[in-house]
């Protein structure tokens, strides 16, 4: 066997040797060293994100009889990935030492790098088989994460619901993955995408539904989504935001691979129309969802469903643009969506109040989180000049950028009136920070240093991305 | 050339103005005050070494024998269209970005200087030098912008740092209103712009202007002689261009808001609403000008806006009360001498004269810089002695205030275009110009001129000789009403320094400066001569003016009241400013408000709100409807899960078969 080849996995291997060590200090230490555990992680994973970027242009390579392979565009969104999981790290350094998560908080850390690790393989891998150990290696652990407020009723409830779908939706998607292997007689994506052409019927059309429902699960399309509301709300906060943020992003690239390598020869006929109708029906319902929702984390749930959609944009137009524009959003995402549970997990350690009548006047006794907060909803509901704007500007150029038939340009009407619509409850949120006055507002207080070098991270994002946006033209030479 | 130094002259001023706004409430005046300044000197010395560099290093990138060429530092990308047409932010360093760079970083920097005396002690110190630092940023990104549409911004970012600074005061209702008025009617213009720009880049696919201007003759074949109502679409799109000018140099009619902007503080008003901003118009057509050139129309009605503004403005200086107006009207009417200069340079499509008045108007330009700063920083020395804007309460000054009287008289004598003031030799280059295209803008421009030195004698002798009323009576009785009040006296150093700095550069930049060789609209050298049969004229006409002046305010005295009496109707129309702003009253009142405005709200209130709530109300209704969907119960989202699948599933096997 040829060694060397392990050298492609280079990001892989980083990441493991993290969470080798992380492990080890946190079993062998003592409970007081323990204390260091959080600050070792954002030192570690921070170590991680630089290694990752050098050097910046990786080559192509591949491992393991074509099973694993990596390329600059997945370098890159790995990076992204990486720096997602540094914010979240650093965002939950505060919560980690709280009273009763002090005691096994390295098992926070443990599981949100093993479950970083199971995405890798998810997005580099080239063959089902791997896929699957990567999906789930990424979604058994997040059970144990929903779960751990173990005293909180409400934690429960959640990881039973998740673990329940998600035990569920494996089965529809392996059920799926199993004609496929009927059907085409290999699991390699280049196998079944040459193979499928010939072997195009009823049951191929069915493996692909079950395969969508699958993905639909991990990235919350509807009708796949139900889940999504309750464990948002349950899970703890930190955790609700690697589940928003980075499980999300990861399976809509995995999804985009494998949508357009291996079942692109079917595009025209098969899975465009699918996913145009998950579109739809993603962004609306999310949206309406969204508008009556009270609890912040629930309220961010369906926004996060209805942004969703909008990344789905990127991978009904099947072109290399729709690559770059897709990382962009993700990109964007990460920072706009971590800035706003940043701020929520802000008050909630503070505080504990996480309803959004709880947020009236909070911008005349907490200005910055009100205003970091205005930020990250003014980029979520896209309006220039900060990144969102950007994200969602590209996303719908790629979309038309194809094949430009009247039917997407029905779709992008269709989500541009949903921006309007989420505009609407992002606003609501606004509105209530800066105009509703309330009798007992949440107090002023300091937040602690790591939740504020988070949030700056994500104000320097969503400001810096909009105005250096161009650097979507960097990511398109990377796809190209 | 090296970009650290252009990009530095661009990110100090924004550095500061970050600085400045958000972290100023922590920092006491002196500070704020005394970084801002020091940000500004450092941009001085940066702009002047680049200008230096770009003038008399004499490097291949610059010169090409005895051509100056047009360099672009750097040019990048910033949001792409599509792939001929992006929107670049970049630094173009040519003659007249180098003049623009030098006379905006001496203005501001006397002006951050004499600010600090000026403004100390008052509410907002920080945010004032905050916002200072925007507009040198914003004015200095637009002189060296690459192209059109980073132009387009950074005059939206000068308009909107100068609402904000004739709004400075914004607990008193006149400089709220006279700031909205401001940016209401320059973004009015700038809607003309804007169609300009669109029309201009459609045809051309290019918003850059080296290509445009280098290559005009393609420019003029890529319209390809379309015609719209008459006239070429080329000569509609660059009299679109120059509505924007029009609005930002205050011609007539979009010049209403420009005396009303005096509501700011003085410096501000020597800053933008004289020196620089208001110049931009200028500056656009000359950057445009290889186009302009293309259309006679144009040029021709450039010209005729030009003319009519300056007389129009040099009438009205002659009635005013408030001395800042009567400076306001006169930078109108000067700035409208470089107008006129611009639009008598060519005509069939050659320069007339080797492009002579090209040249004068950038020469103008300068000198008028200097001197009208001056002026304006001279006023506010006054009106800081006397707290009032009006010359009825001043008066027989010159003994109680020697410097800003001194430095008052040389830049009076500047505008007077008397020899060897600065103003004297940029003017007769005007109207040399003027001349040479033909004798009707000659003389008229000559009389303009000639009014020019009496409104601005007339204020002098006011102000500085005349009565001189009783300062001490005065003085009792403001302290008997319990406010404080002292005798007019000299203004602090920060404040004479200033003065006394731009008074010599008043008296000695018109014959130091080689200005024909530095600035010409080819980038040859353009030798000076002083024509002295024109020069002679202007000259008696200045004398026999301030003579005039002399003759009737020197002394207190009934002949002017009596003038004014026996001529009242003429006196009242100009004091009123020809009742323009009354006409503007009616038109958006009666006209617009009534007639347009109040049928469309109706239409808005009834039919689109109706329409918007209707969908609102279908959306909330539609979003209660489906609730039941998200039950709390697993057993649900599985099934639905099931369904979604198998649905799908059912689709695409349709689709298949």
């Amino acid at each position: 066997m040829d060694y060397s080849q392990f050298l492609a996995m280079k990001q892989e291997i980083g990441l493991l040797v993290v969470f080798l060590l992380i492990f080890l200090f946190d079993t062998f230490s003592s409970r007081k060293s323990a204390k260091a555990v959080p600050a070792l992680s954002v030192f570690l994973m921070g170590v991680l994100t630089l290694w990752g970027f050098c050097p910046l242009n990786s080559a192509d390579a591949s491992a393991f009889a074509g099973m694993y392979v990596t390329s600059p565009v997945m370098t890159a969104i790995k990076n992204i990935l990486n720096v997602g999981v540094l914010i979240i790290l650093v965002q939950s350094v505060k919560w980690a030492n709280s009273e009763f998560v002090a005691i096994r908080r390295g098992e926070f850390y443990e599981l949100v790098l093993l479950t970083l690790l199971g995405m890798y393989f998810m997005i580099s891998s080239r063959h089902f088989l791997m896929f699957i150990i990567g999906l789930e290696t990424a979604s058994l652990p997040l059970c144990a994460l929903v779960a751990f407020d173990k005293n909180r009723y409400e934690s429960h409830e959640a990881a039973i619901k998740y673990v329940l779908t998600a035990v569920f939706s494996s089965a529809v998607l392996l059920m799926g993955l199993s004609f496929v292997y009927g059907l085409c007689g290999t699991l390699y994506y280049d196998g079944i995408a040459m193979m499928c052409r010939s072997q195009f019927g009823v049951m191929m059309a069915v493996a692909l539904a079950f395969v969508m429902a699958g993905f639909g699960f991990k990235i919350s399309l509807v009708p796949f989504h139900l889940w999504t509301a309750d464990v948002y709300q349950g899970a703890p906060t930190p955790v609700t935001s690697y589940l928003s943020v980075i499980s999300k992003g990861s399976a809509a690239f995995a999804f985009l691979v494998v949508l357009t390598q291996v079942f692109g020869s079917l595009y025209a006929d098969a899975w465009e129309w699918m996913l145009y109708a998950l579109i739809i029906l993603t962004i609306t319902i999310g949206n309406l969802f969204a508008m009556r929702q009270v609890n912040m984390k629930r309220f961010l749930a369906f926004s996060s469903i209805s942004q969703a959609g909008y990344i789905m944009l990127a991978i009904i137009g099947d072109n290399p643009m729709g690559v770059s524009a897709l990382m962009f959003y993700v990109l964007v995402y990460v920072f706009s969506n971590l800035a706003a549970f940043g701020v929520i997990g802000a008050i909630e350690n503070a505080t504990g109040k996480v309803d959004m009548t709880d947020y009236n006047g909070l911008y005349k006794t907490n200005p910055r989180l009100a205003f970091t907060m205005m930020l990250a909803m003014f980029s979520l509901a896209g309006i220039p000049p900060f990144a969102g704007f950007f994200s969602k500007f590209f996303v719908f150029t790629s979309a038309l950028n194809g094949t430009g038939s009247v039917a997407l340009y029905v779709l992008v009407l269709i989500a541009l009136i949903n921006t309007i619509i989420s505009l609407y409850y992002y606003l609501l949120v606004v509105k209530a920070m800066f105009i509703n006055d309330s009798d007992s507002p949440v107090a002023t207080f300091r937040s602690a240093c790591s939740e504020r070098v988070g949030m700056w991270i994500c104000v320097a994002g969503i400001i810096g991305l909009g105005i250096v946006s161009y650097f979507y033209d960097y990511l398109l030479t990377v796809v190209y | 050339m090296d970009i650290t130094i252009p990009v530095l002259i661009l990110a100090i001023p924004l550095f500061m103005f970050l600085l400045l706004g958000l972290a100023g409430v922590k920092m006491s005046h002196k500070l704020a005050g005394i970084l801002g300044t020091l940000g500004m000197g450092t941009v001085l010395v940066l702009s002047y070494f680049t200008a230096y560099t770009y003038w008399f290093s004499g490097s291949p990138e610059f010169i090409d024998g005895t051509n100056r060429l047009q360099f672009t530092v750097f040019n990048m990308e910033w949001l792409r269209f599509t792939d001929f047409l992006s929107i670049k932010l970049g630094f173009l360093l040519d003659p007249i970005s180098a003049l623009l760079l030098v006379v905006i970083t001496t203005i501001s920097f006397m002006v951050h200087l004499y600010s600090l005396g000026y403004m100390k002690g008052e509410k907002g110190f920080q945010r004032y030098y905050a916002f200072l630092s925007l507009f040198s940023f914003s004015m200095l990104g637009l002189v060296v912008a690459t192209n059109i549409f980073q132009m387009y911004i950074f005059w939206e970012l000068v308009g909107a740092s100068s609402f904000l600074l004739i709004g400075f005061f914004y607990t008193l209702p006149s400089a709220v209103a006279a700031c909205k008025k401001a940016f209401i009617v320059t973004r009015f213009a700038d809607l003309g712009f804007l169609i300009g720009i669109l029309i201009l880049s459609f045809y051309t696919n290019q918003l850059d202007f080296l290509p445009m201007t280098q290559n005009p003759q393609g420019v003029l074949s890529s319209f390809g002689g379309a015609t719209f109502m008459g006239a070429s679409v080329l000569t509609w799109a660059l009299v679109l261009i120059f509505t924007g000018g029009m609005g930002k140099s205050a011609m007539l009619p979009l010049h209403i808001w420009l005396p009303d902007a005096m509501e700011g503080p003085t410096p501000v008003s020597a800053l933008i609403h004289a020196a620089t901003m208001v110049v931009a118009g200028v500056y656009l057509v000359a950057r445009l000008f290889p186009l302009y050139m293309l259309e006679d129309a144009a040029l021709t009605f450039i010209t005729v806006v030009g003319a009519v503004t300056a007389f129009y403005a040099a009438c009205v200086a002659c009635a005013q009360i408030d001395i800042k107006r009567i400076l306001a009207f006169s930078t109108i009417s000067q700035i409208a001498f470089m107008m006129v200069s611009l639009g008598v340079a060519a005509r069939n499509g050659e320069v007339i004269h080797e492009g002579l008045g090209y040249m004068a108007s950038m020469f103008h330009l300068f000198t008028h810089a200097m001197f009208k700063a001056l002026l304006f920083l001279g006023a506010g020395s006054l009106i800081h002695a006397v707290h009032s804007n009006n010359y009825t309460a001043m008066g027989g000054l010159r003994k109680y205030m020697p410097i800003t009287h001194w430095t008052f008289l040389i830049g009076c004598l500047a505008i007077a275009g008397i020899w060897p003031f600065a103003g004297f030799f940029s003017k007769d280059e005007i109207l040399t110009a003027c001349y040479a295209n033909s004798p009707l803008w000659g003389v008229w421009m000559t009389v303009v001129a000639g009014m020019t030195a009496f409104y601005m004698f007339r204020m002098y002798f006011l102000i500085f000789w005349w009565e001189n009323p009783d300062y001490a009576a005065r003085v009792k009785e403001q302290e008997a009403h319990g406010h404080h009040a002292s005798m007019p006296h000299e203004s602090p150093l920060t404040m004479t320094i200033p003065l006394v700095f731009l008074a010599a550069v008043s008296v000695c930049c018109g014959w130091m400066v080689p200005f024909g060789e530095l600035v010409t609209y080819d980038g040859h050298e353009y030798h000076i001569h002083i024509d002295w049969s024109i020069a002679s004229m202007s000259l008696v006409v200045a004398f026999a003016a301030i003579g005039l002046a002399a003759w009737l305010y020197m002394k207190k005295n009934d002949k002017p009241a009596r003038m004014a009496d026996s001529c009242r109707w003429l006196w009242t129309a100009a004091n009123r400013r020809f009742y323009w702003d009354e006409i503007y009253l009616f038109v958006t009142r009666r006209i617009i408000f009534d007639g347009i405005c109040k049928p469309i709200a109706w239409f808005d209130r009834h039919i689109i709100d109706g329409t918007m709530n209707g969908l609102a109300y279908v959306t909330n209704s539609l979003s209660g409807a489906i609730k039941g969907f998200q039950s709390g119960k697993v057993q649900m989202y599985i099934w639905w899960y099931l369904v979604g699948a198998v649905v799908l599933g059912i689709i695409t096997a349709v689709c298949v078969l």
